[in-house]
């Protein structure tokens, strides 16, 4: 048995480089098709990743828990029904990575020459670091200190808008819970910077109990934002804090705050599917093709192997692990190639020229390319099981010739 | 039929599994560009134009320095009048004038901060989509009356309806204290929560007493009938406006920068994978040509010794590729067109598209059009790389030796 399959091998190593030209031409699609399934996928998804890992912060959270109707109506008149006092004592050593209690409500800044409309956060600068970009942000002035701090800390592009700047001072209106107007004075003391501009343009943040007082809401919040492990996998999160707090609020992933990323995370999975087969079909045509010449130009040959007593299934065999080796050789070529133009990327690639374009995307103009590892195996997989299952039609041909009339074809 | 074109016939056909394997990577890769190229350009289109008509039209003409800075008192002055003559000189109809301020709106539970826009209730149905999304109610009647109409979730967090009463604080054009009591008359419903959640429309000449204006606005919108019509307004306008100090033209790829770059991004990433199918069918392409002059190697040795020029030759295998070529562009072309039409008459979508559509202004279904440039576009390039990859078999005949090439094997 082993000597049997030793003698396939060798016949279709050799018969493999027959043709040399041939089989060269079909590694080289073989390779440039693998490649491209694979830097595709990974420039798509770093894309992705980009787009949720900057959303994820601005949201910000894995898992945000509110007032049942605070999504449709973010007021002050839905807030947590719990306590803040009671929400942290229930919140803490819990083990989460992070996570912040928060004030968000719509507001309207004013200085001396402008006016915009926002959203506000009131914010515990202590815990709000580890859970949003701003404390890392900090372009001009310093980030808030403690939940006292009657200062604002808001985006470059909305201190440009205002015509304002750090130090000056700014009147912040939104509405306490019996719809009074509730304003206040503030000094700027901080300018961050974001990725995207619409960040820039509409959030604000101030101490949490200096909004507080403002609203007149005593020791309430509207949101809860958690930080857990892995983005990719927030159900776990979501049922421990659904079971942690009381059921008059809402717990949601992130997946469902922002349908859109939730969605393009789900859709990446199917285009990556889809984009690896359709390269293989265009491939299938060459490999067939190759497999069915290679076949054709041997059949005397074949036939009186078959006619000094080599088994039909040998022959099968044959063809097919010519087929195999071949694709092989295309696989770990396009692997490496694709391994060899990921890996110098991975710093970044600068996309500028489309940012504004990709803004609207929601990711940013630097991509990073992100080479997965289920990514790569999905890709050779394809190749291999579809790659088999296109040489079987040759090969079976190759198989079944009559040896006599093989011999004698011209 | 001439020789040499009977006898690439011919031997296109020696081996037809052959040709019809390679004929069948380029059909299945033409039908895919076709639909694709389609279906991308069909969404552009869509794109660019629901983008503009819900506010933005094809240009306008703003202060230096609006468009980036949105600052109330980067005015244009006596906006109607400019509205009126640009509306005379250039011999159209969708021109509208427009201001725009921030202000807090409180119904009696409750307070939002919202964008308002003073429009001209008679012309901006011209210019924009809005007025003719309002689901309840009417919209502003011609006058200045002290009327709003506001987005469905506005309404649904303010709690009111038409008929109820709003007041809007906000600060005038000199900074001063700027608030009116407005009625509701119309609610309207874009889909785009930005929108519905932060808009409201005022009469122009209301707005204008409330915030000060003293006759100026903000932007004179225009809408082109289509892109290339946008592109000569926008000349024409420069040049009408060019003795006004202060004041630019802006078209709709400046006032929405996104839109193209977009494009772009989207574009780009699709030409990579276009590339790529191009590249495999070329190599496909490549090696069925080589194999056949390969295998004819002692057949052109004979005709050679007979006479026949290596050059001679290299053109039958041209032709060759060419008839293989044209017959892979026509069938790919139209079965790719016929593939096109098909969801051009259903429609295409797949799940989660309504998600991620609704971004960009697009419905959760596309129609794509059948049109003559992205069905031939595709096929046409694939056509090319066809004959480029048969120029080195058709080449290397010219270093055949006819003796030793009758002696191969």
């Amino acid at each position: 048995m082993t000597k049997q399959l030793q003698i396939v091998w060798t016949l279709a190593w050799r018969n493999l480089w027959r043709n040399h030209r041939r089989t060269l031409i079909m590694i080289a699609a073989v390779s440039v098709g693998v490649w491209a399934m694979i830097f595709m996928t990974a420039l798509m998804r770093g894309m992705v990743n980009d787009m949720i890992r900057s959303g994820v912060e601005n949201l910000p959270g894995h898992v945000q828990v509110h007032h049942p109707g605070f999504r449709d109506d973010p007021s002050v008149n839905n807030l947590i029904p719990a306590t803040d006092t009671e929400l942290a004592a229930r919140l803490a050593d819990r083990g989460f990575r992070a996570w912040s209690t928060r004030i968000n409500v719509p507001a309207v800044i004013t200085s001396e020459r402008e006016s915009r409309g926002v959203t506000l956060y009131g914010v515990d600068p202590a815990r709000d670091r580890d859970v949003t970009f701003v404390a890392d942000s900090i372009a001009a002035g310093r980030y808030l200190e403690s939940i006292d701090d009657d200062g604002l800390v808001l985006g470059r592009k909305l201190l440009e808008n205002l015509d304002t700047d750090l130090g000056k001072r700014v009147v912040l209106m939104s509405q306490d819970p019996d719809n009074d107007i509730a304003d206040r004075g503030f000094r700027i003391v901080g300018v961050f910077e974001a990725e995207l501009d619409n960040v820039e343009e509409t959030m604000i943040f101030g101490g949490k109990r200096t909004i507080q007082q403002m609203l007149r809401i005593g020791d309430r919040v509207t949101e809860v934002a958690v930080v857990g492990p892995d983005y990719r996998d927030v159900e776990p999160l979501r049922r421990e804090l659904a079971r942690i707090l009381d059921d008059d609020v809402e717990v949601l992933p992130w997946t469902e705050l922002n349908t859109y990323l939730g969605t393009m995370l789900r859709v990446m999975d199917g285009f990556v599917l889809v984009w690896t087969v359709v390269i293989f079909l265009a491939l299938s045509f060459g490999l067939v093709n190759t497999l069915v010449m290679a076949v054709f130009e041997r059949v005397r040959e074949i036939g009186l192997m078959l006619a000094l007593g080599m088994r039909p299934v040998s022959i099968l065999a044959q063809v097919m692990l010519e087929s195999l080796l071949l694709l092989a050789i295309g696989l770990a070529v396009g692997t490496s190639l694709a391994w060899a133009t990921i890996v110098p990327l991975e710093a970044g690639i600068d996309i500028s020229i489309v940012g504004e374009g990709l803004e609207m995307f929601g990711a940013s103009s630097v991509l990073y390319p992100e080479l997965l590892l289920a990514d790569v195996l999905l890709a050779d997989a394809v190749v291999l099981i579809l790659g088999i299952l296109a040489s079987l039609s040759p090969a079976w041909r190759a198989s079944r010739y009559r040896p006599v009339e093989a011999i004698t074809k011209v | 039929m001439n020789i040499t074109l009977r006898l690439a016939w011919r031997n296109l056909w020696r081996h037809s599994r052959r040709t019809w394997l390679t004929l069948g990577a380029m059909a299945f890769s033409n039908i895919l560009l076709v639909f694709m190229i389609s279906l991308q350009f069909g969404m552009y289109g869509m794109m660019i134009d629901n983008t503009l008509r819900v506010m933005t039209g094809h240009l306008q003409v703003q202060a230096e320095g609006y468009k980036d800075e949105h600052k109330m008192r980067q005015t244009v002055p006596d906006i109607a009048e400019l509205a009126a003559s640009l509306r005379r000189d250039l011999e159209l109809e969708r021109v509208a004038p427009r201001a725009l301020a921030f202000a807090l709106a409180s119904s009696s539970d409750r307070t939002y901060g919202l964008q308002i826009a003073g429009v001209d209730p008679a012309r901006e149905s011209l210019v924009s989509s809005i007025p003719g999304l309002v689901r309840t109610g009417n919209y502003l009647a011609a006058g200045d009356a002290a009327e709003i109409v506001i987005g469905s979730v506005l309404a649904r967090n303010l709690r009111v309806g038409t008929g109820d009463e709003v007041t809007l604080l906000g600060s005038g054009l000199d900074g001063s204290f700027a608030a009116a009591v407005v009625t509701v008359s119309g609610i309207f419903e874009t889909g785009v929560v930005e929108l519905d959640r932060g808009l409201a429309e005022v009469p122009l000449g209301f707005f204008q007493d409330v915030f000060f204006m003293e006759g100026a606005g903000h932007q004179v919108v225009i809408a082109a009938r289509d892109l290339d019509e946008a592109a000569l307004l926008t000349e024409r306008t420069r040049e009408l406006v060019a003795d006004n100090p202060g004041l630019v033209v802006h078209d709709w790829d400046a006032l929405q920068p996104g839109l193209r770059q977009a494009i772009k991004a989207d574009m780009s990433s699709a030409f990579f994978m276009y590339g790529i199918l191009v590249i495999l069918v070329a190599f496909s392409v490549l090696n069925t040509q080589l194999m056949s002059v390969l295998e004819r190697t002692r057949e052109f040795g004979i005709v050679m010794a007979l006479g026949i020029s290596p050059g001679r030759l290299g053109r039958l295998v041209l032709l060759e590729t060419a008839l293989m070529g044209f017959m892979g562009f026509v069938g790919g072309a139209v079965l790719g067109a016929l593939v096109t039409g098909w969801f051009a008459a259903n429609g295409f979508s797949y799940p989660g598209m309504d998600e991620l559509t609704a971004n960009f202004n697009l419905p959760s279904r596309v129609y794509p059009p059948v049109a003559f440039l992205p069905t031939v576009i595709g096929p046409l390039v694939v056509y090319f790389f066809s004959m480029v990859s048969a120029l080195y078999p058709a080449l290397r005949l010219n270093w055949l030796q006819p003796v030793e090439a009758m002696r191969a094997a």
